[in-house]
């Protein structure tokens, strides 16, 4: 017996919109029998990992703030995996970007009116577009395989915000605890309310609708695009692969740096040396989950923030471990790169062919 | 024994591991496949070989459970990649943070807890002789195993049929199917060795190196694999010079650490990263260099059905 894939005549329409809710149907399914392996009940788990996140108003507000970086940083990776471009380190962009965004408020505490917030900001998204922009000069430059260069700088930039919140930039009335002074005034994004939603939600809101207007109706939108499906067609439309390389890095830099700024100057309020759970790996999931549409990811930013907060509410309720939730998110991809596959393909089994080799059948069908 | 022994010793332990893993990610893409999934499946087999070896005491089955969890993961990218032939380098990034995610969940039990050592094979009286004698004689088996790999793949793919029409399968797979190979079963025989390779690199890290489970253990040792492939442009003995200086870095880093000179930690760990950027960039840099032995269907998909 073996598994045989049919060319579809077209990309299958329903299937566009099919294959990530089936993928996320799987995911439940795969969930479901993780939790009765680990000795929980599958139902009560799925339950308080996928619904009780969205039962009360106070957790619905964690959400957003949850899902506003993913969003943030999903959207511009989408930008980037639809032009073939790999940039697999914006955690370190966003790290970057937080660190590089606090130095307005540790260095010159005194600045409190509110313009700080506005260069807070933009500090932050220029930190990511720099350190984004490493990788994008390497590939241009040297032709260095930009997958690698970028994931090597995560770790780097993680090192050296350990540094930095370790030594010069450590609270002096911190009680020796690896964090930085905390921001206050207009250091903080405004929240709505009284609640922990802030600013940084309505900024992924924004980047969410330009990019989409971007790429559907611009002229960059469109040699993205090209250059993403046939660099060759591109090339000689007269379209620059290494422009749109550098394109890509910086806007995604950027959004990873906006994210990684919002998250310091938001929910923590100072630096410390772990500011993300590994929100710039998951928004990778994000992107693909979303179909790497800016509409999209903003569903899929809000559903992967479901999961670490139902990941947490689960750990205190179940005492389900914690890991859980990247497993889930592991899970999650591969299923939905596999459900992709039927856009463009039938999957059929066929009984006892295994081992014929596949050009004979080609040919048989040819004949038939 | 001396410093200068010691030194040595510590630089081959943290060589193997990437030598092990590398020399099994460059038959995969040789073959023209590129597994991103090298951390993923390292760190499975690092905790399933702590895990087995644990329960079992012995650290051969631990060896073989790394393994044998390596090669699992990469049937899975297997399935994906060619079966449903998804995109190589997505299908690998979920891998690896597959790999990352369940790791953790497996290794929560054996945190902490004290290791399974493999023992140093010691020929008696060879081992005796000053400096030449613990370096060459006095290794645990995986170094030696992580040396026959190498010249065994070398030999491979560079003297045989079987290596030849891996070769083909990598350079071009449309020739390769049109002569009658089977480009997919090739594809999956080299993806699962690469599995095996990481697997069993992962049971090193966990029973040689640091004889515990320490969550992401392998701290991106299977990205620096990846990036050896790379910087030995797809040529066996290059992945071994590649390793050991690596290795040696790795080292220095903490030597230099722990003499107290005035740099900081932070940045003293930062190091192989850096130079792994600088490799990448040195050597993909010179085209002459790389065009010679980069498989040129790397990364791509293989429909035999058109």
């Amino acid at each position: 017996m073996s598994l045989v894939l049919e060319k579809r005549a077209e990309q299958s329409k329903a299937m566009a919109y099919l294959s990530p809710l089936l993928a996320v149907a799987l995911t439940l399914l795969a969930g479901a029998v993780i939790f009765g392996l680990q000795g929980f009940n599958p139902a009560r788990a799925l339950y308080v990992y996928f619904l009780e996140p969205v039962t009360t108003w106070w957790s619905i507000e964690e959400l957003i703030v949850k899902a506003a970086p993913l969003v943030l940083i999903g959207v511009g990776l989408a930008v980037c995996f639809r032009a073939n471009v790999w940039n697999i380190g914006a955690e370190g962009q966003l790290t970057v970007g937080a660190l590089v965004g606090s130095a307005v408020p540790i260095l010159m505490p005194e600045f409190q009116q509110f313009p700080v917030l506005i260069v807070i900001l933009i500090v932050g998204a220029l930190g990511g577009a720099l350190y984004g922009a490493i990788p994008a000069l390497l590939k241009t430059r040297f032709g260095a395989n930009e997958i690698l260069t970028s994931l090597m700088l995560v770790y780097v930039a993680q090192l050296t915000l350990d540094w930095f919140v370790r030594g010069p930039w450590r609270d002096p009335q911190g009680f020796n605890f690896p964090k930085s002074v905390s921001f206050e005034g207009w250091q903080l994004l405004p929240t709505l309310g009284d609640g922990r939603v802030h600013i940084g939600a309505g900024l992924a809101v924004i980047a969410v609708i330009v990019l989409f207007v971007v790429m559907g109706k611009s002229l960059k939108g469109f040699e993205i695009r090209v250059i993403g499906t046939a660099p060759r067609a591109g090339e000689f439309a007269g379209f620059s692969a290494r422009r749109i390389v550098w394109f890509c890095f910086l806007l995604s830099g950027a959004l990873a740096g906006l994210a990684g700024i919002c998250e310091v100057a938001g929910p923590s309020g100072h630096l410390q040396p772990a500011i993300s759970p590994g929100y710039g790996f998951t928004a990778i999931i994000v992107a693909f989950l979303g179909r790497l549409n800016p509409f999209g990811v903003l569903v899929a930013g809000l559903m992967l923030g479901i999961s670490y907060l139902g990941g947490e509410a689960a750990q205190i309720d179940l005492g389900v471990s914690d890991k859980t939730a990247q497993v889930f998110h592991g899970i999650l991809l591969f299923f939905i790169l596999s459900c992709d596959t039927l856009i463009l393909y039938r999957v059929r089994w066929v009984p006892g062919v295994g081992r014929q080799p596949h050009g004979h059948q080609s040919q048989a069908q040819r004949e038939a | 024994m001396g410093a200068m022994e010691a030194v040595v010793l510590t630089i081959i332990t943290a060589s193997t591991p990437l030598l092990i893993a590398a020399i099994g990610e460059l038959v995969v893409e040789r073959s023209g496949v590129l597994n991103l999934g090298v951390e993923g499946m390292m760190v499975v087999g690092a905790v399933c070989a702590f895990a087995a070896a644990y329960t079992t005491g012995s650290p051969w089955i631990g060896v073989l459970a790394g393994v044998l969890s390596g090669v699992g993961m990469s049937v899975l990218f297997g399935f994906l990649t060619q079966t449903l032939v998804t995109n190589q380098v997505a299908s690998g990034l979920s891998l690896t943070l597959l790999g990352l995610g369940l790791s953790g969940l497996i290794g929560e039990g054996f945190t902490g807890l004290p290791g399974v050592k493999m023992t140093a094979i010691e020929i008696p009286a060879l081992t005796e002789i000053p400096f030449i004698g613990p370096v060459l004689f006095g290794q645990d088996p995986l170094v030696y195993v992580s040396f026959m790999l190498v010249a065994a793949v070398a030999y491979v793919l560079t003297r045989t049929r079987i290596g030849l029409i891996i070769r083909a399968v990598g350079g071009n797979h449309h020739s390769a199917h049109a002569l009658g190979y089977n480009v997919i079963a090739v594809r999956y025989g080299c993806i699962m060795f690469g599995g095996a390779c990481a697997g069993l690199a992962g049971a090193y890290l966990s029973l040689s190196y640091t004889p515990q489970w320490i969550e992401n253990m392998t701290a991106g040792r299977g990205w620096i694999a990846l990036a050896l492939v790379v910087f030995a442009t797809w040529v066996p003995f290059r992945v071994l010079i590649g390793a050991y200086l690596f290795g040696t870095i790795w080292i220095m880093g903490l030597y230099v650490q722990g003499m107290g000179v005035g740099i900081p930690s932070q940045f003293l760990s930062a190091l192989p990263y850096l130079v792994t950027i600088a490799a990448l960039v040195v050597i993909s840099g010179n085209r002459l260099l790389t065009k010679v032995n980069t498989p040129a269907c790397i990364g791509q998909s293989f429909v035999p059905d058109r």
